[in-house]
């Protein structure tokens, strides 16, 4: 038997139901790219919140800002193509705050480390000590495995379905 | 809690099954060609052979998960880190009504060593409820000749990513994990790396979808990326999970491929709640006072985030914690 699988994009996505004889709330259910559709590029929506864990969905749409967090984060690309650009942190550059990504304000002077191509199912290293940057020609869906920080943007009952 | 130091004893033979059976405190299991059958002083239970088997080396092979794990309506398993209960009825509120339920605490190895020790005895070649139902033989009938490969794969647990240097690899056909025949129609290409001089190993990047299609089982998360306590695991999903697994915290789902169904209950009643059913790109927290059990007609990927941080069950079993994990005020 041959297999059709199903992933979502963009431009195509089917969301599930809710159906509980509860208060929807506690469930927090979205969908990856209806988010990511309404957001404004490079806007960092949580997703999910384990108390100081998040997951963000990004709108890769241009170039981003450059970003940089006080640990490792993770980048899966959901739709498109993104390329991730790194530089290295000098000791004075990196972050001092307590956890999650930094908006910089302009790309650091430290060493050029390289760049990642990645597209839908690449799970990219954002290493500590380093800050990135997003660039993609077309709109792309990234989804980030951080810490709750200053950029994260929580918009909880505009995302979730409530009703 | 007293913790009982009793390990596993074997009772005996089926001369017409050829099936062991054993007493673990006060629990005693046998089983037949169908069925497995727990008892205990007050009560006793039966549940069909293939879901007592899948859900018993899932509990081994998971270290007793985080919380609970229900076989079925009655009976399971909860874990404390370090300790494990087994119980009978104490989540179900006609056994506990009727006085009949039963909890022993044991050390975690000791049950670790009796339910292996029971899938040793119960499961014979051809027969491995790691894989889906479709790639595996049945566990029903006689006493066959018993396996001799481990009835347990590791759970593949990165420490900071799958793939870098010393750590844990990403499943390839070198490592002997083909693309699954329901990821067949899917086409997976590597990420392109490409380090300045002086940088090299720092980058790194993976093809994640490929390696949940390259899974050979089900039901059995694996951890793909850590940040602090912050766990990221990936996990293909067929058929049904085998338990009902009740949070001793919030979990969340992020549907990769195609769709779980989520049938939800109350965590210690057993009461239902609802469904949810989830498609590629739902994302839903599982709450800290539910239980859940999925459904997937069609090998999915799933990727599923945890709090690894220590002391959290503690923390919400006091209420100390909300069951819930946003606050939209």
């Amino acid at each position: 038997m041959a297999y059709r699988t199903h992933v979502g994009a963009l431009d195509s996505y089917e969301k599930g139901v809710i159906e509980l004889d509860d208060d929807l709330r506690k469930y927090a259910f979205s969908n990856i790219f209806e988010v990511a559709g309404a957001a404004a590029p490079f806007e960092r929506v949580a997703v999910v919140q384990n108390l100081d864990y998040v997951a963000e969905v990004m709108r890769v749409e241009g170039d981003s800002p450059w970003f940089a967090a006080p640990h490792d984060e993770f980048a899966t690309v959901m739709d498109g193509e993104v390329v991730f650009h790194f530089v290295k942190l000098e000791d004075g550059q990196k972050p001092g705050h307590e956890g999650g990504a930094a908006q910089l304000g302009a790309k650091p002077n430290g060493a050029v480390m390289g760049k990642v191509t990645a597209r839908r199912g690449h799970q990219v290293l954002l290493p500590e000590g380093a800050a990135y940057q997003l660039v993609s020609a077309k709109p792309a869906v990234a989804l980030i495995q951080t810490v709750d920080g200053p950029v994260t943007v929580k918009r909880w009952s505009d995302i979730c379905t409530l009703a | 809690m007293d913790v009982l130091d009793k390990g596993i004893e074997k009772l005996g033979t089926d001369p017409d099954t050829g099936y062991a059976s054993f007493r673990l405190g006060s629990f005693t299991f046998r089983r037949d060609e169908y069925f497995a059958h727990v008892s205990w002083p007050k009560g006793s239970q039966i549940i069909e052979i293939d879901r007592f088997l899948r859900a018993m080396v899932r509990d081994i092979g998971w270290g007793f998960f985080y919380g609970w794990i229900f076989f079925d309506d009655i009976f399971g398993t909860t874990n404390h880190y370090g300790t494990v209960d087994i119980f009978a009825g104490s989540y179900d509120r006609g056994c506990k009504d009727a006085g009949i339920d039963l909890l022993e605490t044991f050390p975690a190895e000791t049950v670790a060593h009796a339910f292996e020790t029971i899938s040793r005895d119960w499961i014979s070649e051809g027969y491995d409820p790691l894989n889906a139902p479709l790639e595996t033989g049945s566990p029903i009938g006689p006493k066959g000749k018993e396996r001799t490969d481990p009835l347990l794969r590791a759970f593949i647990a990165a420490d900071r990513m799958l793939g870098l240097e010393d750590d844990k690899a990403v499943r390839s056909d070198a490592t002997g994990h083909p693309i699954n025949r329901a990821f067949a129609d899917m086409a997976f290409d590597a990420p392109e790396i490409e380090c300045e001089p002086g940088f090299e190993g720092q980058l790194h990047a993976i093809n994640l979808f490929d390696h949940i299609a390259r899974s050979d089982v089900t039901w059995n998360p694996s951890i793909s990326a850590v940040t602090r306590a912050n766990i990221c695991c990936v996990t293909s999903e067929e058929h049904m999970l085998p338990v009902i697994h009740g949070n001793d915290r919030n979990e969340w789902f992020i549907q990769l491929s195609d769709e779980i169904h989520w049938n939800i209950a109350d965590k210690n009643t057993g009461a239902p709640r609802g469904r949810v059913v989830m498609k590629a790109g739902d994302v839903c927290a599982m709450p800290a006072d539910i239980r859940h059990q999925g459904f997937a007609p069609k090998r999915a990927m799933l990727m599923v985030m945890e709090n690894g941080t220590p002391g959290l069950e503690t923390r919400y079993a006091s209420g100390e914690l909300k069951p819930y994990p946003v606050d939209f005020s």
